[in-house]
This record gives structure tokens, sequence and C-alpha cells, in this order.
């Protein structure tokens, strides 16, 4: 029997009177790359907020790791790495300060941490802008380093929301090769995205959520099969009558 | 609680100390340029050292058997160009003169001193002989120079004197006795503003925190770091030494700005701990208010205009800004923690109040369990309403 990383139940969150996550259940296997689709509003980010312990859900259980979310978020928080969508860096630190700044909160051994930071500056072509204050980033060098940011502590689950959006075409295709690179290590990745070549090119397996809704479920090749559609979008085209990018 | 998670999270908020221009010149700038603005304008600075020392005169020999010593004495002193003598009939005056900073020393002649000098001249080599007296001088304790400078000079006058120009040293019948250092109360506004100038810029801290706050939660960056193992204990506690080492840095900046600018508060190394620790107390209770405020404010720039809802009262109410207040406005000053803050240091650096003395200990009491509820409430705000 697989291990499962991520398991959710009737997963629902209500803020007043608008319903951001309905009933959502899913289970995503410990090593897969996960991505979660859906036009803006639909209910991804939410989620993620709920799976990495900022959001109390208002009905439904959520684990992580095999960690309730909200029984032992401590614990939980301990497996997780989270890319925000919306690049959370500290400006008037350098990129290096930055990375090494969330590798102590997790408590990192010192070594440990700068072959780490190292490595994954290399790998994200930001070396030689380290010891650069990151007000002085560009748009794509700042997303860089918030990726690095979440990956720095070699987390067991990452959660990438949206983390090549807005970036050109050429940094975007170096984040999914990393990404790649993360899901060959073995580690379990859930990447939010409404870019659906993105979704095609990296995921094993995706959701479609809707309105707070799993509309659509199984891997990009199956779901375009079933629905005789040309690639995701068109998926997304024939199960909701709207494009992803028109969001609600 | 892992102390390489708080001493992250200090070094970060040093850095951004260091780094912010906006928070630097609150911080650092700011406590420097209001100390040395009111310095220059209430304080002692822009004057010049004295060329000269002026020393009031008693002569109690004048109607002696051997006046002509006492006045040949006199005749000396006044011919000697650094002194300035001013002759006073009576000891009290004098003493009075001095205590206001008129004059520098007092020197009181003996009934006995011509008697002593002829007693010494008709048998010089014979000590048995010698009629002994004492000059009394009492001297500036304020002014170092005054205290170091006038007694050698005293002395060198009184052996030319008796023996002649030539003569650096010889026994003689007429000691100088101790200087009596006198305390002078010649205190400028800017004395009676400097233990409010030490609260004033500590209550600033809670503008600095509040858009701290507000800026970090508006960039996503408070979600984040709580998606990290970090617990807010550790966090809050991170608040505190970083804010704490702020207030640090800003009670010895003002110190050093003060003391360049004459600011010589005669106190005991104990008295200046006890103000360290009040002030450092002192800044816990304005992170509270900053975290209250961060709580209301929308946006950073809302929370920098909202903190003037807590640095208003408390400047206003509780710093030197008080002096001039009305009775009604000095009595509501006792609701705001500054007023307590300023009170302890005045009664330590002013009033000479020993670090044991009831009004200090109930100041820092009041200080303390204020700084701790206001701190407590901020947190449990910022912690239920502030974070989203």
């Amino acid at each position: 029997m697989k291990e499962m990383a991520i398991v959710l139940e009737n997963l629902t969150k209500k803020f007043e009177d608008v319903t951001a996550v309905d009933g959502l259940s899913l289970q995503i296997e410990k090593g897969e790359l996960f991505g979660l689709l859906g036009p803006n509003g639909a209910g991804k980010t939410t989620t993620i907020k709920i799976l990495c312990g900022l959001l109390e859900p208002t009905n439904g259980t959520a684990t992580v790791g095999g960690y309730d979310v909200q029984r032992d978020s401590a614990k939980m928080k301990e497996l997780i790495g989270v890319c925000p969508q919306d690049t959370a860096v500290y400006p008037y630190l350098t990129g290096m300060e930055n990375v090494k700044f969330f590798g102590n909160l997790y408590a990192m051994p010192k070594a440990k941490l700068k072959e780490n930071a190292e490595k994954l500056f290399d790998k994200l072509s930001l070396s030689k802008d380290a010891d650069r204050r990151v007000g002085k980033y560009s748009g794509g060098m700042k997303r860089r380093i918030n990726l690095i940011m979440a990956l720095i502590h070699d987390p067991e689950i990452a959660f990438l929301d949206e983390p090549t959006v807005a970036m050109d075409p050429q940094s975007r295709h170096a984040v999914w090769d990393f990404i790649k690179g993360l899901k060959e290590q073995g580690k379990t990745i859930i990447l939010t995205t409404h870019y659906m070549e993105e979704a095609e090119e990296l995921c094993g397996r995706v959701g479609v959520i809707d309105h707070g809704k799993l509309i659509a479920l199984g891997s990009p090749k199956e779901m375009m099969k079933e629905n005789e559609a040309k690639d995701l979008e068109d998926v997304f085209i024939k199960l909701t009558g709207r494009r992803i990018r028109e969001g609600l | 609680m892992n102390f390489q998670r708080i001493m992250a999270l200090v070094g970060k908020d040093l850095k951004k100390m260091l780094r912010e221009p906006a928070i630097l010149f609150m911080i650092i700038l700011f406590p420097v340029v209001l100390t040395l603005a009111f310095g220059v304008s209430f304080g002692a600075i822009g004057g010049t050292q004295p060329t000269t020392f002026q020393i009031g005169l008693i002569n109690m020999d004048s109607s002696g058997s051997y006046p002509q010593y006492s006045q040949s004495f006199i005749g000396n002193l006044t011919a000697k160009e650094i002194l300035k003598i001013e002759t006073y009939s009576e000891n009290q005056t004098a003493q009075s003169d001095l205590s206001q900073g008129k004059i520098q020393a007092v020197l009181l002649v003996p009934s006995n001193f011509g008697e002593s000098c002829y007693s010494y001249l008709t048998a010089p080599a014979n000590p048995n002989l010698w009629v002994n007296t004492t000059l009394q001088l009492y001297l500036d304790s304020g002014s170092m120079l005054a205290s170091q400078a006038i007694p050698p000079i005293i002395q060198q006058i009184l052996i030319a004197t008796i023996y002649g120009e030539q003569q650096t040293s010889i026994a003689l019948p007429i000691q100088i006795g101790s200087p009596s250092l006198i305390q002078v109360s010649k205190l400028t506004m800017f004395d009676y503003m400097a233990p409010g100038i030490f609260a004033y810029a500590g209550i600033f801290l809670t503008m600095t925190v509040a858009q701290s706050f507000a800026a970090d939660r508006e960039n996503g960056l408070l979600r984040r770091i709580n998606t990290t193992p970090t617990t807010a204990t550790e966090f809050m506690t991170s608040q505190a030494i970083s804010n704490m080492i702020a207030a640090l840095i800003q009670v010895v900046l003002i110190f050093v700005m003060a003391y360049i600018v004459g600011y010589r508060p005669n106190v005991s190394i104990a008295s200046f701990a006890i103000a360290f620790i009040i002030v450092l107390v002192f800044s816990l209770c304005n992170v509270g208010f900053g975290l209250i405020t961060a709580t209301v404010a929308k946006s950073s720039g809302a929370a920098t205009g909202l903190a003037f809802v807590f640095i208003m009262p408390q400047m206003f109410l509780g710093t030197f800004v008080g002096i001039a207040l009305s009775s009604v406005a000095q009595a509501a000053g006792k609701f705001v923690p500054s007023y307590y803050v300023t009170d302890a240091l005045t009664s330590l650096f002013l009033r000479g109040a020993s670090v044991s003395s009831p009004v200090v200990l109930v100041d820092l009491l009041v200080v303390s369990v204020t700084s701790i509820a206001v701190l407590l409430i901020g947190i449990l705000l910022f912690k239920k309403h502030g974070k989203a």
C-alpha cells in the first residue's frame, strides 16, 4: 500500500457567506508531483493555506506527512516548505541573508545551511547576486529567491503556489528543471498554477478546482483523453465552459 | 524556545534598523539630533572656558596686630592675572555667591594670619615658636578646572608673600585647609529636560514597531514565518530583545550627546544602571503599543499616523514637555507610562535620589507592571486580529 503524504477529507473553508473551499477530498502520495489547477479565486491558495497551518478549516480534516494540520501543526511545519504566490522577501537583506535567515528558522546546522544555500543559488543561477540586497533584484530574481527560501531546509513536502508567475520564459524553464530535480529526489510537491502547459510538463497528476470544488482528478494525459481535449486548457473549457485565465 | 531562531530574528531586526533609512533615523539619528538641538538651545554649550578664576575673599585679619601681611598677601593675589579677587565683608554672602556659580572659590584669611607670618619671620628656624593657622578655601565642585587649579595657585602666592618669588616649596606655619567642595546650583534648563529626553526618544519605538509589523504583514512575511516551526513565544521574545537593544542604543547615544553638550548629572554607577533598566523596561511598553497600533492599522502608512495616538499623550504629558504644563495636565500625566520614566530619571539625575529611594522603586514598579500589561495586550490583540 502506498504511503500518503497529504490527505484531505471533506475540507471546507467559509469566509462569512463565501465558500472558498467546498468539501474537498483528496489523497496525494509520497513522492508525487501534484498539480492544483484552477482560475484565480477557485480556492487553490486557500487550500494551500489550510495545509500549511495558516488557516483553520471550517469543516473537514487535513493531514500532512501524517500530522493533523490543526492538532500537530508544530510537527507538520518541520516537514514542509512553502513558496508563497506573492514574493515574501526582506528587501534590506541580501539574497544569501534572506535564505540563511529562513534556514535558521528551521534550526539548520550552519555547515548544512551553507552547503544547501550554495547548491540552490547555483542551480537557480543566483550565485553572482547572492550578496546583493534583494530590494535591488529584478522581479524574476525575487521569485527565484522566494523559491530558494522555501526549499533551503530540504523539506519532505513542498507547497509551491504559482512559483513561475510573471517569470520570463527562460527563468520559467530553469525553475521547471529545478522542480523536476526535486521530484527525482523523491520530494512530494504540490504545485498550484494556472499555466496549463506548466501542469502538463511537470505534474504526474492534477486536480482541477472550480468554485472551491474538485471537478476533475487524474493525470494530464488521462484527462485529455477522457475529455477528448488537445490540452489541459481545453479540458477546463469542456468542464466549465470557461477559459481558465478568465477566472470567475 | 530555540535560541538559533531567536538570534536569527534579532539579527534580521538589527540589520533592518541599520539599513532602512527611515528606521535608522528614528532609532539613531533622531535621539542624537534631539539631544543636540535641546542641549544647544537650553544648555551651556557655546560658552568658553574662563581664562580667569573669580575668588571671593574675606579678610578677618584687617584689624589684627600685623595687618600688613594679609594686605601683602591680598595684593599678591590681586596682582595675579589669572585671579579676579572680589572682597566680601562676610562669609555668608560669599558662600551664597559661590553656590549660585557667581564665583568659583571663597578664601577665608584667618584673624591670626599676620601674627603667624610674623612668628615665622622672626624665628624661621624654630617651628616651636611659630603661630600655626589655616587659610580656609571653598571650591565649586562642579568645576573640575577650578578645583584643580586654584589650590596650587594660592599655595604659590602664599609662599611668595612670605619668602619671595623665587621660592617654590618651603615649610610654613600657614597651611591651606583641605578645600571644601561646594555643590553649586547653576543648573541649566537642559538639566531639567534631560530625563524627559530619555523617555521622549523611547516613545518613538511605538512607531517603528507598528510600521515594521504592518509592513511585514503587508508583504506576507509574517505569514511566511508562520509556516516555519517558529513559535509565537520565540517571535515575541526576539521582538522584545531587538527593541530593548534599540532602546539601549538610544539611551547611550542620548547620554553621550548630552555629555558633549555639558550635561553632568552627579550620580553613581548604580543610579545609571537603574536608569538604564527603567528605560529598557519602558521599551517593552512601546513594543506593546506598537503591536496594538499594527493590529488596528490596515497598512504601514496608516500605522505611522495611528502610532501618534500613543505617542502624543506620552510625549506631552510624560516627558520634558510636561515641565510647562498646567496642574490639570500634569495630573493627567500620571496616566501615561512615560511620566514614571521621566519622574524616576529626574529623581536619580536631578534630585540626587538613591537607587533604593521609595520614589525610584515605585516608579520602576509602575513602569514594569504597565509595560508587561501593555505588551501582553498587544501580543494577544495582534495574535487574534492583526496577523491576517
